[in-house]
């Protein structure tokens, strides 16, 4: 993942609320990945809104480098999931 | 695949998920009763079709509340599914509405031309069941010629380029010598091979003592499945993982909390095996449908609650095995709280030898055909060495 530019969920995806956070599934891998707290889930979603990963990271964590990393750290294992995806 | 964002202040997703979700991730859904087979362990005692099974209507209607519900796909079954004459209809209607169908089916009906029409189809995948590694293995256990309709489908299968299929085998004492030979076939045919835990439930009752691993077996396969990780279980040998190491896949009885199954006349079950009246949570044509069925059914919203203290939260191995299968213990007459029969401690063998026999619950649904196969029960009792452990 490239966290300079911008990305998405991808159309690829169903991401469904779940009591913990969301449960995704890839249609085409039909694979499934639990986001696992509330934040993430709104983060990916927050992304179609930002021009790079970093800004909409940068907009959620309220200047908490160590939350920042552990954000894009998360993300990153979404994009090789597939669940987002450059834009 | 789990992303987490910290270690600390999230529960693992196994503690998370026995509270339930707010839709099932695995559901089973059986089409039909009718069955042109009559396996003699099958989980749902099928043979004759139900005059009260789903209409195409009716069953369309309950896909269209899976999509709402965002089910991703559901595993269709039966009987046999491929008899039901809506099948292909049911089957596009899922699909078109991005609800994937796995279903399985024992083969027989999957002549070339309804290969092709399933090979041009997405988001599709599609189940033989084979029990044995040869017809001698096989065919006493799903029935004479069954085994060559298998290969015939795979066959028919392979030919129409359908790409990656699964070929399923439940694990009995006489097969699971055969591990390695049912991995070759499968990947002889580009296919995957999934293996799945024999259940006393349905006409599996009757053959359950006959059939089911030793305590040897059991190991045996557990040291074959650790190096196979590209072999599928459903994650039903979970008992297995106080052994050692867990196996991968959720570990944790999903009955109602992340697994259920709709039978051919629309009632819902905790689990496919589990198709007894004390397990049925509504039926799929009550009021409010199947989502208030799954969201507040008192027999989920008990099935998502901590389990009670039993005999086994004392056991070391408890926090990897769970207590084991649900339904394997209901149909053997053990307490739902105590040991599995097939506890890798010998626990569940003590547990049976107090069972009163006359107490054992027995289903409350039988669609096996009139004759039965009563021949068949017998030949293989006669055939089976009793169990040394």
């Amino acid at each position: 993942m490239n966290p300079r530019a911008p990305h998405q969920l991808s159309s690829r995806i169903g991401l469904r609320p779940e009591p913990f956070g969301a449960m995704a599934y890839h249609f085409d891998t039909r694979r499934l990945v639990f986001l696992k707290t509330p934040a993430l889930v709104e983060l990916v979603h927050s992304l179609v809104d930002y021009d790079s990963v970093n800004s909409a990271v940068a907009a959620a964590v309220d200047g908490d480098e160590h939350k920042a990393n552990l954000y894009v750290t998360a993300l990153s294992s979404l994009a090789d999931a597939g669940v987002i995806c450059e834009r | 695949m789990n992303v987490e964002l910290t270690k600390k202040p999230v529960p693992r997703l196994v503690d998370q998920l026995q509270y339930g979700l707010s839709a099932p991730i695995c559901m089973t859904w059986e089409l039909t009763y009718a069955c042109n087979l009559e396996c003699v362990h099958c989980l749902s005692s099928s043979g004759q079709r139900d005059p009260r099974e789903l209409t195409t209507d009716e069953a369309k209607a309950v896909i269209d509340e899976l999509a709402a519900l965002q089910v991703f796909y559901v595993n269709v079954g039966g009987g046999e599914p491929l008899v039901r004459r809506d099948f292909f209809e049911l089957l596009e209607y899922a699909i078109g509405r991005r609800v994937g169908v796995k279903f399985s089916t024992n083969g027989y009906l999957l002549d070339e031309a309804k290969a092709k029409r399933l090979a041009e189809l997405d988001y599709l995948d599609i189940q033989l069941s084979l029990d044995g590694a040869d017809a001698a293995t096989n065919d006493p256990i799903r029935g004479a010629g069954s085994y060559a309709a298998v290969i015939r489908a795979m066959d028919n299968l392979r030919a129409a380029n359908f790409g990656e299929f699964k070929i399923s085998v439940v694990a009995t004492r006489h097969n699971v010598s055969q591990l390695d030979e049912f991995k070759a076939l499968a990947d002889s045919y580009g296919a995957q091979l999934r293996v799945t835990r024999l259940r006393p439930s349905g006409r599996g009752v009757d053959v359950y003592q006959d059939l089911r691993l030793t305590q040897t077996q059991q190991r045996e396969i557990y040291t074959w499945l650790m190096g196979q990780p590209d072999v599928l279980t459903g994650d039903s040998f979970f008992h297995l993982s106080a052994l050692g190491d867990a196996l991968p896949g959720l570990n944790l009885c999903g009955a109602g909390r992340v697994v259920c199954l709709i039978d051919p006349v629309g009632d819902v079950y905790a689990c496919p095996f589990v198709i007894h009246d004390e397990f049925m949570a509504g039926n799929v044509r009550d009021e409010g449908g199947f989502s208030k069925v799954w969201r507040e059914s008192a027999l989920f919203e008990s099935l998502r609650e901590p389990g009670a203290e039993g005999a086994c939260t004392s056991c070391g191995a408890y926090d990897a095995c769970k207590g084991g299968c649900m339904a394997t213990k209901f149909f053997t007459g053990l307490p739902l709280d105590g040991p599995d029969p097939d506890c890798v401690k010998g626990f569940g063998e003590e547990a049976m030898a107090a069972v009163d026999q006359s107490h054992v619950p027995h289903s409350t649904q039988d669609h096996s055909k009139p004759s039965g196969p009563q021949s068949q029960r017998v030949s293989i009792s006669l055939g089976s060495k009793p169990a040394s452990n």
